[in-house]
């Protein structure tokens, strides 16, 4: 059988420099995540099965490789661990068991730890909302993270229908649903 | 944990979650209602948090761990805690997890919530409940109605775990066999288990838009008259995200057992962006 043209062609992401090795990154990931990535064997299960891979720069088997290298910068900043949703449709095929949004997440924080700039800005403005209003009323609240996610990227406009379709069927509540030990959960926040 | 239909009912702990208390309500009655039914008296936890949602795990594993463990901490002695959102429920027993094998995490959980953790709380999706229920006798008794209608069961991420998490419960076939007792038809169709988009729903919904429109395309394509969920978030990524010209309605899995019983209302229905009522009528199903 003749192989396709998109088969062969490298992945998108940018040249990888094999001087940037830094194994300490590498055990630091496998530390946080919880998982071995060095059992992967590149079979691309995970890849063929990850239903938002096209819009990743690496496919996911290709960051379990960086990991694996410990090529640091390219792991920390490709935009594949801010597309993952952590479905895990790749990690109960993966051969190998590896679970590999738990890798996913372990990069995110080190992103986040190491000041990498964020290729996704939006998805991370809406991490960030949902754990304001949770910090806030110990659980979420659509509405306000909606509005201050929209403030945020001055653009109130875009999915006004939706928004409004959504509280014309009475889905959006005006007010929050809060907890009353507000105490215990700043407690969860407090660095 | 089946229950005899007049005795008194069983009590167990209950974690709506936050999509269940706010944009799907109707998801939390008609599960509360089926239940009562059932002789399953759902106990909320008092003062229950959010699990954390895809966000706390996302960038911070540490606030992700904590408010699932006090969900966890106040869930009484003795008795199950049942769940009705798959991703809280994978939250929970996540974090179960990490109590079961991490002695540094026993000891924060200790910490903060003042109590040694229950290694004997069983954490369990209502579909658990659902499945162990004797459908046909039901049926047989009167007790509840059949229901016709053809459905596409659709799961979302539900079925798939992290390993260390796959020994736990398996939800493969349960709307099927259920709804299946209750006189519905299920079709075969290729998106029953393709991912929702979560989250990117609301910063990329120019991923989740054409992706969601296939998986109700697809559905329609195979035959079905509408479609199952069996998680509030899927539900409302389904309906909101759709643009197709005139997608098939979507229940929630709970909504379709409290009809067989006779006890569903109006004002689920009308709570739906993708109206289900003009099915309903015509199938005689009118709540
Ligand atoms: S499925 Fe598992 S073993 Fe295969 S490439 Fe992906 S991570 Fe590696
Ligand atoms: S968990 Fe992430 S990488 Fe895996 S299939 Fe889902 S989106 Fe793709």
């Amino acid at each position: 059988m003749e192989r396709s043209e998109a088969a062969m062609t490298p992945p998108k992401g940018p040249p990888i420099r094999l001087s940037a090795l830094d194994p300490q990154f590498s055990r630091e990931i496998k530390r946080l995540a919880g998982t071995d990535f060095h059992a992967c064997l590149q079979c691309r299960s995970c890849s063929g099965g990850c239903p938002f891979s096209d819009h990743m720069d690496y496919m996911p088997n290709g960051v379990m490789r960086l990991v694996q290298l410990g090529l640091k910068q390219e792991a920390l900043s490709c935009n594949t661990i801010w597309i993952c949703v952590g479905c895990h449709t790749c990690s109960i095929q993966c051969p190998m068991a590896i679970d590999i949004p738990g890798v996913m997440d372990a990069l995110r924080e080190r992103a986040l730890a190491e000041r990498v700039a964020v290729i996704e800005p939006d998805i991370l403005a809406f991490h960030r909302e949902v754990l304001h209003s949770i910090a806030r009323y110990g659980r979420t609240h659509k509405l306000e993270i909606m509005l201050r996610y929209k403030l945020k990227r001055r653009d109130l406009f875009s999915d006004l229908d939706v928004g409004l379709r959504m509280l014309a069927k009475r889905k959006l509540d005006l007010t929050p649903s809060r907890i009353e030990q507000i105490a215990e959960i700043q407690k969860v926040f407090r660095p | 944990m089946t229950a005899a239909g007049r005795a008194a009912p069983i009590e167990v702990s209950y974690f709506p979650g936050c999509s269940l208390a706010t944009t799907a309500k109707e998801n939390n009655q008609s599960l509360i209602e089926s239940c009562a039914r059932l002789g399953i008296r759902l106990v909320e936890i008092p003062d229950w948090n959010c699990c954390g949602s895809s966000s706390a795990h996302s960038i911070d594993h540490r606030i992700a761990f904590d408010l699932a463990c006090r969900n966890l901490a106040l869930a009484p002695a003795g008795r199950p805690l049942v769940t009705a959102c798959p991703s809280c429920t994978l939250r929970l027993k996540h974090a179960q997890h990490l109590l079961r094998h991490d002695a540094g995490a026993r000891g924060r959980y200790e910490t903060l919530w003042g109590r040694p953790y229950d290694p004997d709380l069983h954490v369990r999706h209502f579909f658990g409940l659902m499945v162990e229920i004797d459908w046909r006798s039901r049926i047989g008794n009167g007790d509840v109605v059949p229901l016709d209608l053809t459905f596409a069961p659709y799961y979302g991420c539900m079925l798939n775990r992290p390993a260390a998490l796959r020994p736990s419960t398996d939800h493969h076939g349960v709307m099927e066999r259920v709804l299946g007792d209750l006189g519905m038809r299920s079709v075969l169709w290729a998106s029953s288990t393709q991912c929702c988009g979560t989250f990117l729903t609301v910063a990329r919904p120019d991923i989740v838009t054409p992706k969601v429109n296939a998986i109700l395309q697809n559905a329609a394509d195979s035959g079905a008259e509408c479609v199952v969920t069996a998680c509030a978030m899927c539900h409302m990524n389904l309906e909101v995200r759709c643009t197709l010209k005139a997608p098939i309605p979507i229940f929630h899995f709970s909504e379709l057992i409290a009809l067989a019983f006779g006890s569903a209302r109006r004002d689920w229905f009308s709570r739906h962006l993708i109206d289900p009522r003009p099915l309903l009528s015509r199938k005689g199903l009118a709540a």
